[in-house]
């Protein structure tokens, strides 16, 4: 186990670093550079200024060396500070992350509560009415883009019916816990809607695969009810590929985030990301990039991890070829 | 196809996107008999709803809705399409250097594989769209070209979109370099490029299609979300999404207009995963067996 866990680890950290040059080397492309922003913040600026700026913060020298650079003061925990906010980036991705784990958490729980027995109840009875309506409504939010779901939302809810804010993460001038409870309905909501189907969907493939097996034609024949069958038996085996499934769907977890932030204006990592590109915010944006490449990694390396955990048959000791493409 | 026909619901989907990309082709024609411009803006006649004149109202600036949503199908669907073949070109490649040659490229593209499959892949859309092409050494009137947004956005969904294409290309050709033809042919001098393309690719087509019509719907969604963002296809130029943009502002005016644009959007996407899913089962010898 300790071999297999060392052995993933090293493999995050390689991806990690791999990862963190590309962000980099794509932050370095985009539009405009420090400098530009200062000539544009300061006319009186000459051409031979610039030049000089540039030799100063090292802009001049090849990509592989201003990385090299930055990653070793990042090591250091010196992450720079971000130009719109003028704080430290850490300081300012700190309560992001608070509010985008909020309503990625709330999201999660809620698809989870309505995804997996949606997904079982449809596994009970393969082809029967209630598996076409559950299919039906599954297929509409796979193919629904989020952003346009959101939008659908706030029309219904808050323009149409009034009854909840269209944005925001409280009332101006205070509100306290119920208020911020209020503003969060609509982005778990969508978040949650669109999530849910992609786990019912996980959920009833797994179910009809486990009910498939003779072990539980044995537990039937032993005389076991039809509910003991399905949550004692299926279920347990069925829940092994469902929570590593789970554990993958971090990434696009985090894209719907993204959306739902944005289109809420509810102030998360995703609209962090995103404004800090559109604002051309390089260090925030380079930051708040890879801090949600790592999330990933430590979600991915979480699946692994409770995979090997829940199915004893995974031998730590050959983590190779073999129990990758068996899992795929 | 005639599992395709047989079942009403991939029939339906069929006929939907026949009936799409029709009506995307006839775009142009629409146009005229409607004695309509999709460019024509008209400040007088802004949210104007729907009428005789204006089959669908007009928007923020006048411009007649039903035939920008037929431009916009042109814009979405053709990069849909486009991509999704672009993705699974890349897929295949990769999917049979790494099934074919096993190793050390197995596992180097597998774990790339891996890593794209878990990225997230919204926030790296958006700064792949933002990036400065000119900073990429392109010439000047490629970047300012009106068709650039187009192409930036067909090679930046191409360039995320070719996962599952290479994984099921990869279990295909791991199973069938050890059969007998392959060997046969590899026993007869033949170089490995003719190998992987001329005996391996033809009994790998079923799964690359598969994955190739379910691409289209997800290449779609992204290209629809970015557009939104306004970091996708660039007005002038409609496309589904970035008619959308503006919508968040208009709700409370005229919420009519953020409907159809996403229905549309929803109905492709729809269309293409019930044919990609449909498409799997009739491919799948093991799946007739099971049923």
């Amino acid at each position: 186990m300790l071999r297999y866990l060392t052995h993933r680890l090293l493999q995050g950290i390689v991806v990690l670093t791999a990862m963190s040059f590309v962000i980099y080397a794509l932050i370095g492309l985009m539009p405009g550079d420090p400098i530009d922003l200062m000539i544009s913040a300061n006319p009186q600026l000459t051409p031979g200024d610039a030049e000089r700026l540039r030799r100063i913060h090292g802009l001049d020298r090849p990509i592989v060396e201003r990385y090299l650079a930055w990653a070793g003061a990042a090591l250091g925990g010196d992450f720079g500070y971000s130009r719109a906010y003028a704080r430290p980036v850490l300081d300012v991705l700190g309560g992001r992350l608070l509010n985008t784990a909020a309503l990625m958490i709330g999201a999660f729980v809620l698809a989870l509560s309505i995804g997996l027995p949606a997904g079982i109840l449809a596994a009970t009875r393969p082809g029967g009415a209630l598996d076409g309506a559950i299919n039906l409504v599954c297929f509409v939010l796979i193919a629904v883009p989020t952003f346009w779901l959101a939008l659908m939302l706030i029309i219904l809810f808050a323009v149409v019916l009034g009854w909840l804010p269209a944005g925001g993460i409280g009332t101006p001038g205070g509100g306290g816990l119920f208020d911020t409870a209020r503003h969060l309905i609509l982005p778990v909501l969508t978040l949650a809607m669109v999530e849910s189907a992609a786990y019912a969907r996980y959920a009833r493939a797994a179910m009809i695969e486990a009910m498939r097996q003779d072990w539980i034609r044995t537990a039937r024949a032993k005389g076991a009810g039809p509910v003991r069958v399905v949550l004692g038996h299926a279920l347990r085996n069925a829940m092994i590929p469902v929570t590593t499934i789970m554990a993958l769907g971090f990434g696009a977890l985090f894209s719907g985030a993204l959306i739902t932030e944005t289109m809420f204006a509810y102030p998360g990592m995703g609209k962090l990301i995103y404004d800090a590109v559109m604002g051309n915010d390089f260090n925030l944006a380079l930051v708040a990039l890879l801090f949600a490449t790592l999330l990933t990694l430590i979600a991915n390396l979480g699946a692994d991890l409770i995979y090997a955990a829940l199915d004893p048959r995974i031998s730590y000791a050959a983590p190779e070829r073999g129990a990758r493409g068996r899992r795929a | 196809m005639r599992t395709l026909l047989a079942r009403p619901a991939s029939a339906g989907a069929l006929a939907l996107l026949a009936l799409l990309i029709a009506a995307a082709i006839a775009a142009p024609m629409v146009e005229a008999t409607l004695g309509l411009d999709a460019t024509a803006t008209d400040l007088l006649a802004r949210y104007r709803p729907p009428s005789a004149e204006h089959p669908l109202g007009t928007d923020e600036i006048g411009r007649d809705v039903l035939v920008r949503l037929l431009y916009g199908g042109r814009v979405s669907l053709s990069v849909g399409l486009v991509a999704a073949v672009m993705a699974a070109a890349i897929g295949t490649l990769i999917g049979l250097t790494a099934g074919y040659f096993r190793g050390v490229f197995d596992a180097a593209l597998m774990r790339l594989t891996d890593g794209v499959i878990a990225l997230p892949l919204l926030p790296l859309l958006i700064v792949l769209a933002a990036v400065d092409l000119s900073k990429l050494g392109l010439p000047e009137e490629v970047v300012r070209a009106e068709q650039a947004s187009l192409y930036r956005i067909i090679v930046i969904t191409a360039l995320v979109g070719w996962t599952t294409v290479a994984r099921l290309v990869r279990g295909v050709t791991l199973s069938l370099r050890t059969r007998e033809f392959v060997r046969a042919a590899e026993a007869l001098g033949a170089r490995p490029w003719r190998v992987m393309l001329v005996h391996i690719l033809p009994n790998a087509l079923s799964p690359i299609i598969v994955a190739a019509t379910l691409a289209v719907g997800q290449i779609i969604l992204f290209e629809s979300v970015l557009s939104f963002l306004g970091l996708g296809i660039q007005p002038p130029l409609p496309s589904w999404g970035n008619m959308l943009t503006n919508a968040q502002e208009i709700i409370w005016t005229a919420p009519w207009l953020a409907i159809y644009p996403g229905l549309l959007i929803l109905a492709t996407v729809a269309a293409c995963n019930l044919l990609g899913d449909t498409l799997q089962e009739a491919l799948d010898p093991r799946r007739e067996q099971k049923r």
